[in-house]
């Protein structure tokens, strides 16, 4: 029974780390990773996920059911990746003893045949025998070599050269290792998460999940010791090209990290795309812009209160932009009170305004003639939240269930205001810009570009170095004739499956052999 | 950067003449393969002159050159000779077209989808012309300047964009690094491929004389186009690698994470590993030959996966296509 067990796991580890494993797990994981190009992820994009889902009917479902939208954290492709590790390591650990073993090993010696070899020379020379082993040991510097005499008198070179190859696949194999196994630690210590941020010297503190919109952990990430920093955005400037297309974007920014923390210093960083702002631990993104619309709301008590929020494109190409902005009542403790006289501010902004009729929208990304469309509602926004925050939109069931009630719908310019019946004016004074920032934390990437430089060390040497051997023997010539005194034969084989060293042999074989041209008989 | 409309018109011109030169360069190549005899006939013939092998008469790599002069021969050769004459004009014009786009726009030429597709055709043919000096396999020409004409007809046509400066999220010397490997690995692996395709119909035809007797017997021997393909991958697969680092490395600094199995990511990912598949089915008993060579054909069908579908269809971070 046992050993019943332990043959059928030795058959399992020799079939699991035999080449041909190798090659079919390396097609299975491709063929795997396919359908996560091909399918929605929800890694990726959470919304199309679910509208596929709605979309495909049973279909869409069963696809979930089977990690299709998870691809490469669902079971079967880390199946295949585990499998494919395994069967790395079974085969590297034989690899790397015979390595090893190699590494100090003699070259073969001379075969009886040479003319048996795929590359194979044969001259009469003028020369004696040690004065042809000594031309063919200079000419074979770098080649590892050994000697040896033969009974008949007959010496020979046995030479072998381009063990860096089997060093660099070793290399590269080791190195693929080391990669997969530094990305996997780094999935579980990562985070990333996104902030936006208005441009007039707004702050954000990587101080905890709260300060984030969104927030993604990695699954040893709880959130709580995040490397602490601050960054304030000051302003932001993006350029466009007449066509309306992007051309620059620039976020003028401070940021305080380590010890300037504790001193209160600040530094200076112009934010761009492709340049993030590298501090301790974590890295900063501009990741997206738009406006944030600011709005100040007259009571009729005569309070004044102002808020600025982002709201975001909708159209990314003219950045007309949706969104809300809410405002509870001042001096309202009692919560059914407040619940009666939430106000929200929604709708539409154009950086460029254009009409169609009455209808608002926009001509050109850069706010030139910034305008809202917007619609007042007032009552119970349906949250608890006694501060005034960023929604997209308002909750449309506290619409219908008439406790949140439209009181006006009017288009905008800056300084332009609404009069509500109770007096109540909601002014848009300007709009503001915010940047989309994100937040990137991944303590083992540095590793993986080391892994992954090896990999290609590894690889270049792995395939463009030629493993080949060369023999040489030297025998006295049977009947001495006049310039011709020694029988020497030249030998090659390449032991790797590359073509190309033909050339190098005759060159070689050329030069040992040309000592004389007597009798030149080659093959 | 302002574009330059003038140099702009001319690129174009020049990518359209081109195309008009390959197409020709096609028809004399074909011709001259056509010319060419099949292994019957030259074992006839060589039957006839009293000589030789036929067995190993394959086996030679240069095996026209060992035919006896014949005066067909002769006429095969010249127009295959005016056939390269044309390639290396349409080379010309076809680099001018390219040169002459980057000077237009003050940058790189291979900011967009069609911009891309023509620098990899580019890449292809002057791998090619290199080729043809080391093996004696020009009258193959048409078969790499067929999906070469075609991928250059769609980049003209469907995939065309007007010159025009970089997006933000593509101005970073990383576009140069990135874009160039992959460009340079895309156009030897296309070769590589064609050559492993016409592998699997030659060795077919030398398992069975039957199977695509007028065709494959024309071509050359079935193992001098395995280790075409095998050099051609072996110099392209390092390079393919290191586009791939390249850019994992820009993702890290323009998009916040070196990898996130974007769609783009993924299928160089499923590239990559078909090609790491090639080099080990070269290496493995049972499956160099004619799997090898299927594994070669599928790793690079995935790549014009990579570039057409995923570009034009799929949303991912990679949608830079231009295409409008
Ligand atoms: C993710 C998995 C793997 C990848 C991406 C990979 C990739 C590669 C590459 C690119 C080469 C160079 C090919 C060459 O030298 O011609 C190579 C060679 C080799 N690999 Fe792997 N490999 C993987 C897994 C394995 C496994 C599991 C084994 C053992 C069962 C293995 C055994 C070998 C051997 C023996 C060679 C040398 C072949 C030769 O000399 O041509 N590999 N591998």
């Amino acid at each position: 029974m046992i050993q019943g067990l332990l043959a059928f796991l030795r058959n399992a580890w020799r079939g699991l780390t035999t080449m041909r494993t190798a090659l079919i797990l390396l097609a299975l994981l491709a063929l795997g990773a396919l359908p996560g190009a091909l399918l929605p992820q929800r890694q990726l994009d959470k919304a199309r996920v679910e509208k596929y889902i709605t979309d495909h009917g049973w279909w869409g479902q069963l696809l979930d059911r089977l990690q299709f939208y998870d691809v490469y954290s669902s079971v079967w492709f880390s199946a295949v990746y585990f499998l494919l590790f395994v069967s790395l390591v079974g085969c590297l650990a034989p690899r790397t003893a015979e390595y090893l073993r190699q590494v100090r090993a003699k070259p073969v010696i001379t075969p009886r045949n040479l003319s048996r070899l795929p590359h194979h020379d044969r001259a009469t020379v003028d020369r004696d025998v040690d004065e042809v082993i000594a031309a063919a040991r200079s000419a074979l510097r770098g080649w590892r070599i050994a000697e040896s005499t033969e009974d008949n008198g007959a010496r020979t070179v046995s030479a072998e050269r381009g063990y860096l190859r089997e060093t660099g696949n070793l290399v590269f194999h080791f190195a693929l290792l080391g990669l997969v196994v530094a990305f996997a630690i780094g999935k579980l210590y990562s985070y990333s998460g996104q902030v936006a941020v208005v441009a007039t010297g707004t702050q954000f503190c990587n101080s905890g999940l709260l300060s984030y919109d969104s927030f993604t952990p990695g699954l040893r990430v709880d959130g709580t010791d995040l490397d602490p920093f601050c960054v304030r955005v000051n302003g932001f400037r993006a350029s466009y090209l007449p066509t309306g297309e992007a051309d620059t974007f620039d976020a003028d920014m401070d940021y305080q990290s380590g010890g300037d923390l504790s001193t209160g210093t600040w530094r200076h960083y112009d934010l761009r795309v492709n340049e993030p702002l590298r501090t301790v631990g974590d890295r900063v993104y501009l990741i997206g812009h738009g406006y944030a619309p600011e709005f100040t709301v007259i009571f009729p008590d005569g309070q004044q209160r102002s808020s600025t929020v982002q709201w975001p494109p909708a159209d990314p190409t003219t950045l007309l932009s949706a969104g809300t902005t809410t405002f509870d009542p001042p001096n309202t403790t009692d919560p059914a009170e407040l619940r009666k006289h939430q106000l929200a501010i929604t709708g539409l902004l154009a950086p460029t305004a254009v009409y169609d009729g009455t209808l608002l929208s926009s001509a050109f990304p850069a706010a030139f003639d910034p305008a809202v469309a917007v619609d007042v509602y007032r009552g119970d926004l349906g949250n608890n939240s006694g501060l005034s925050h960023s929604l997209l939109t308002i909750d449309q069931s506290m619409v219908d269930q008439g406790r949140l009630v439209k009181q006006a719908r009017q288009n905008l310019k800056p300084g332009e205001e609404i009069k509500l019946d109770d007096g109540t004016r909601i002014r848009f004074d300007k709009v503001e810009q915010f940047v989309q920032l994100q937040i990137s934390h991944d303590p083992t990437q540095v590793f993986v570009l080391v892994f992954a430089v090896l990999m290609l060390v590894g690889l270049a040497g792995s395939l463009t170095i030629k493993r080949r051997r060369l023999w040489i023997r030297a025998a006295p010539a049977d009947a001495e004739a006049a310039g011709e005194r020694t029988v020497v034969e030249v030998g090659g084989l390449a032991r790797t499956d590359q073509a190309g060293y033909g050339e190098e042999f005759t060159k070689l074989a050329t030069h040992l052999l040309a000592v004389t041209s007597a009798d030149r008989r080659g093959t | 950067m302002l574009v330059n409309a003038t140099l702009a018109h001319y690129s174009d011109w020049f990518y359209a003449s081109a195309v008009v030169v390959y197409v020709l360069a096609m028809a004399f190549y074909l011709v001259e393969q056509g010319m060419t005899k099949t292994r019957r006939q030259r074992e006839r013939e060589l039957v006839a002159v009293g000589g030789g092998d036929p067995a190993l008469a394959d086996q030679v790599p240069g095996e026209p050159t060992e035919e006896p002069p014949a005066r067909g021969r002769d006429r095969a050769d010249r127009i295959g000779r005016m056939g390269m004459a044309l390639n290396v004009l349409g080379v010309l014009l076809h680099a001018a077209a390219v040169l002459l786009r980057g000077l237009a726009v003050g940058r790189v030429p291979w900011g967009n989808m069609y911009e891309y597709d023509s620098a990899v055709c580019l890449v292809a043919l002057v791998t090619w012309l290199v080729l043809v000096r080391k093996f004696d396999v020009r009258r193959l020409s048409a078969f790499v300047l067929l999906p070469v004409v075609v991928l250059l007809f769609l980049g003209g046509t469907m995939l065309y964009s007007t010159a025009s400066p970089l997006q933000p999220a593509l101005q970073s010397y990383w576009l140069v690094i990135h874009v160039s490997a992959a460009i340079t690995a895309t156009g030897l692996l296309l070769v590589a491929g064609v050559a492993s395709l016409l592998y699997l119909a030659r060795a077919g035809n030398e398992r069975d004389p039957r199977r695509l007797a007028r065709f494959a017997s024309r071509l050359p021997a079935a193992d001098v186009l395995d280790r075409l393909a095998y050099r051609v991958t072996v110099l392209a697969f390092p390079l393919f690698t290191f586009g791939v680092i390249c850019g994992a490395i820009w993702a890290e600094s323009a998009w916040g994470r070196f990898w996130g199995w974007d769609p783009k990511e993924t299928c160089a990912f499923v590239a990559w590993v078909c090609y790491a598949a090639y080099l080990h089915a070269r290496a493995t008993a049972g499956w160099r030959g004619n799997r090898a060579a299927m594994v070669n054909v599928v790793a690079f069908a995935v790549m014009v996966f990579n570039l057409f579908f995923i570009n034009l269809v799929t949303v991912g971070f990679h949608s830079y296509a231009g295409v409008a």
